[in-house]
């Protein structure tokens, strides 16, 4: 908790600190993503621009279907992208439901990928209609199974009903169980929350209560990362860093399959939270299509034309 | 390359083909000026002469006036408003077409970034013609009487500041309604009215019935006081519109003026403040700031002042400044020397009077005429900048403490053009916009323009609306 701004830990002060937020005109807030999309990226900024898209993918299967050997496909993909050009970096971390985590973690670590984190999907991803005890041990089983970053969801229901407080808690007691074994990304799931004025108050919500990432999405729900809705998570962060001197990440997920997109994304990270944030540490892009897109956009800025799709790896 | 350095992503200047030199556009068709004399049009940007062009006297105005008399008589008057509106939605349609040529030759000759005349200037000229299309065949709907009918010959004269916008504004209303047309654009930028002459022989549109005469003030004046001439629409100085009130007091012309404006943009406590910020840099630095509707006075509750003006310097530091056409420019090259001069001396009048000045830091280029986006903080309903329209890339800004103490100051201006409310609460928005003396109130937005909305000012900034039911009244005659 960031004690510096509330009073206390209730909920009330909470609330009273939420109630002093600026609110969010949508018209106006599209109208600047819709200029913002204008922006033309070229050449040398579009070579790096793509390997930073790379950089900050979050390499994720979240399938009921998911088996042991697609993981590890994922696995192998995210450590070497493009085998034939290890010039490509690596992805920004394998995102996988629980379960998955110890195989994603010891298939990383057998193929040269030590230093890509395994992020887990815990408190009962995607819905986070379960008790408290259930979401615990959620994370618990994760972070000892070697998850080093956790993507938890809020209480959507909470929320919308008036119970931050709740929400609020549940977010401190997910952190203290990261510790500092585990970075906590916080899901807001905005296509639920609707408004941008919810999309900035569980911002803020879910910062205060100690989030080292925000979330747009599960992935799971329609819409997901809208431009609009990243962008009012984008000034969350750069305010609450003016406020309180820490730079909390965002992580826009689903929706986001091409270059074109994930260019749209770097540019509103530039100009509406500022350069810093143009770093897999402050900006990730949860994603799975994306990664052969970025992929044949890099082989074609190399050789100038568009290779058939099957020089780039299924997974 | 450690951070998002965009990479120049340039327009191609190939696109349009611009030719040595430009006669006058009458009866339809390019003639030399009886006097041989010209002018040369520039890049403000590069300070690259573009065209020699014609500069017409008043033997030529005489032609083009009779050349609009003719087909007003003999063809245009006689066409029923379904045919006339097929020429105009011809005339819309090709603008789309040659959409990209228009939005280059628009850059290169006005200085504006490529990104507002692709997205906005060239649209927006289309939508004008697509909207007065469907009036042609319905005016006896235009508030008007059962059968109104058009003055005859309109004397349009247009500034420099939305070129091809302004002649949308002026041409489309004038052929729906059935009147013909003599146009004179800017003295600095009439390449894009050259080109849409093209269109009018493009689109087969009968001779004489729209004439485009190039040239200076002198031109427009022998325009105006042309007996000839029935109506005189203007877009422009204040100063210049007073002159062609004189001049047309006593005669039988009727007028419209689109003139100068000091909008003021109300920004209340409870303001969404992000956007509020966006809509206060789209306000004064949209187009240089050359727009005659500009917010160009921020009114700012003080009690949110140092957070609104810390955002407001952050997001203006973001603004790019140089080449109009490179497509990631938001802030272009000022119009002309003149221009440039005018901004100079009225900012320079904002630092002898005491206002603070504070521009981001930015490189200007070293040809072309450049200022820097600038703001004015202290400023007093006293200062000239707070008085005087800038036409530049130029804000002061101003605080209030109650809600009337807003609407006084916004309304304490000879101007009454335009002005902006920000704030949260519907019932605040209503509350001010019924006390503005303003033609054009905006909520919660800035700078947003569609032909089906009527334009125009109170008091000084000018008489009669352009755009939608209200603006075809400028061009009839009411039976009744």
């Amino acid at each position: 908790m960031n004690s510096t701004l509330l009073a206390d830990k209730s909920e009330a002060s909470l609330k009273r600190f939420l109630n002093t937020l600026s609110p969010v005109d949508q018209v106006g807030a599209t109208a600047r993503v819709e200029a913002l999309a204008t922006r033309s990226i070229k050449t040398e900024s579009k070579n790096w621009a793509i390997d930073l898209a790379i950089r900050m993918v979050d390499l994720t299967t979240l399938e009921g279907a998911d088996t042991p050997m697609k993981v590890r496909a994922l696995c192998a993909k995210g450590v070497y992208p493009d085998p034939t050009d290890l010039t490509v970096p690596s992805v920004g971390a394998i995102c996988v439901y629980n379960d998955m985590v110890k195989i994603a973690r010891t298939a990383l670590d057998a193929g040269g990928g030590k230093n890509i984190p395994v992020a887990a999907v815990a408190t009962a991803f995607p819905s986070g209609r379960a008790s408290i005890e259930v979401k615990i041990q959620d994370t618990k089983d994760a972070i000892t199974n070697g998850a080093s970053e956790i993507d938890m969801v809020i209480d959507r229901g909470a929320f919308l009903s008036g119970k931050l407080g709740l929400v609020f808690d549940q977010i401190a007691l997910i952190k203290e169980l990261c510790g500092d074994k585990a970075h906590l990304k916080v899901i807001l799931e905005t296509g639920e929350l609707v408004t941008l004025d919810n999309v900035r108050k569980a911002s803020y919500l879910a910062m205060l209560a100690g989030a080292d990432f925000i979330k747009t999405s599960t992935g799971k729900v329609a819409p997901a990362a809208t431009a609009p809705v990243v962008y009012v998570m984008l000034e969350a962060v750069r305010d609450f860093y003016k406020m309180t001197g820490t730079r909390i990440g965002v992580k826009p997920a689903g929706g986001i399959r091409n270059t074109k997109d994930a260019i749209k994304q770097l540019v509103l990270v530039n100009e509406v939270a500022g350069p810093e944030w143009l770093d897999p540490a402050l900006f990730r892009i949860g994603a799975s299509a994306l990664l052969n897109d970025l992929l044949m956009q890099r082989m074609k800025m190399r050789d100038g034309y568009y290779a058939s799709p099957n020089y780039v790896t299924l997974d | 390359m450690n951070n998002f350095e965009y990479a120049p992503a340039p327009e191609s200047a190939a696109l349009v083909d611009i030719k040595s030199e430009y006669g006058l556009f009458i009866n339809g068709k390019f003639v030399a000026p009886k006097s041989g004399k010209t002018f040369t049009s520039i890049n403000p940007a590069t300070e690259e002469v573009l065209a020699k062009i014609a500069y017409a006297e008043l033997a030529d105005v005489n032609l083009a006036v009779t050349a609009a008399r003719n087909a007003f008589t003999k063809t245009w008057s006689k066409m029923p408003g379904a045919e006339r509106g097929k020429y105009l939605f011809r005339i819309a349609r090709i603008l789309q077409e040659r959409s990209r040529e228009f939005a280059v030759l628009e850059t290169l000759d006005n200085g504006k970034p490529i990104r507002e005349t692709r997205d906005t200037d060239i649209p927006l000229a289309a939508a004008h013609f697509f909207y007065h299309a469907g009036w042609a065949d319905k005016l006896s709907y235009a508030g008007q009487g059962n059968n109104p009918k058009p003055y005859g010959v309109a004397a349009q004269i247009i500034p420099w500041n939305f070129p091809m916008l302004m002649l949308a504004w002026k041409i489309a209303p004038a052929l729906a309604t059935g009147n013909t047309v003599v146009l004179k654009p800017a003295e600095t930028t009439p390449l894009t009215a050259l080109l849409f002459a093209e269109v009018c022989q493009q689109a087969g549109l009968p001779a004489g019935v729209v004439n485009i005469i190039t040239g200076d003030g002198t031109t427009g004046s022998h325009l105006v006081n042309h007996p000839g001439v029935d109506k005189v629409a203007f877009t422009g100085s204040t100063g210049v519109g007073k002159a062609i009130a004189k001049a047309i007091a006593g005669t039988k012309k009727s007028a419209t003026l689109e003139l100068g404006g000091k909008g003021a943009n109300i920004v209340f406590e409870d303001a969404p403040i992000d956007e509020a910020v966006e809509g206060i840099v789209n306000g004064i630095f949209f187009n240089q700031g050359h727009v005659c509707c500009a917010g160009s006075r921020l009114l700012v509750q003080e009690n949110i002042q140092d957070e609104l003006l810390e955002k407001l310097k952050n997001r203006i530091s973001l603004i790019r400044v140089g080449n109009p056409m490179d497509k990631n420019t938001d802030l272009g090259a000022i119009n002309s020397s003149a221009q440039l001069a005018r901004i100079k001396e009225l900012a320079d009048s904002g630092d002898i009077e005491g206002a603070m000045r504070w521009s981001p830091n930015c490189i200007l280029p070293k040809s072309g005429f450049w200022y820097p986006p600038t703001i004015f903080t202290g400023v007093s309903q006293s200062h000239r900048i707070a008085r005087e329209e800038i036409f530049g890339p130029v804000l002061s800004v101003l605080t209030f403490r109650t809600p009337a103490e807003a609407i006084e100051k916004a309304n304490n201006s000879p101007y009454g053009l335009s002005a902006g409310i920000w704030s949260d609460k519907g019932s605040r928005i209503l509350w001010t916009a019924e006390r503005l003396r303003a033609g054009v109130i905006w909520a919660n937005t800035f700078n947003k323009f569609d032909p089906a909305s009527p334009f125009g000012g109170y008091k000084e900034s000018g008489w009669g609306r352009e755009g939608g039911r209200h603006g075809l009244a400028g061009y009839l005659k009411g039976d009744n």
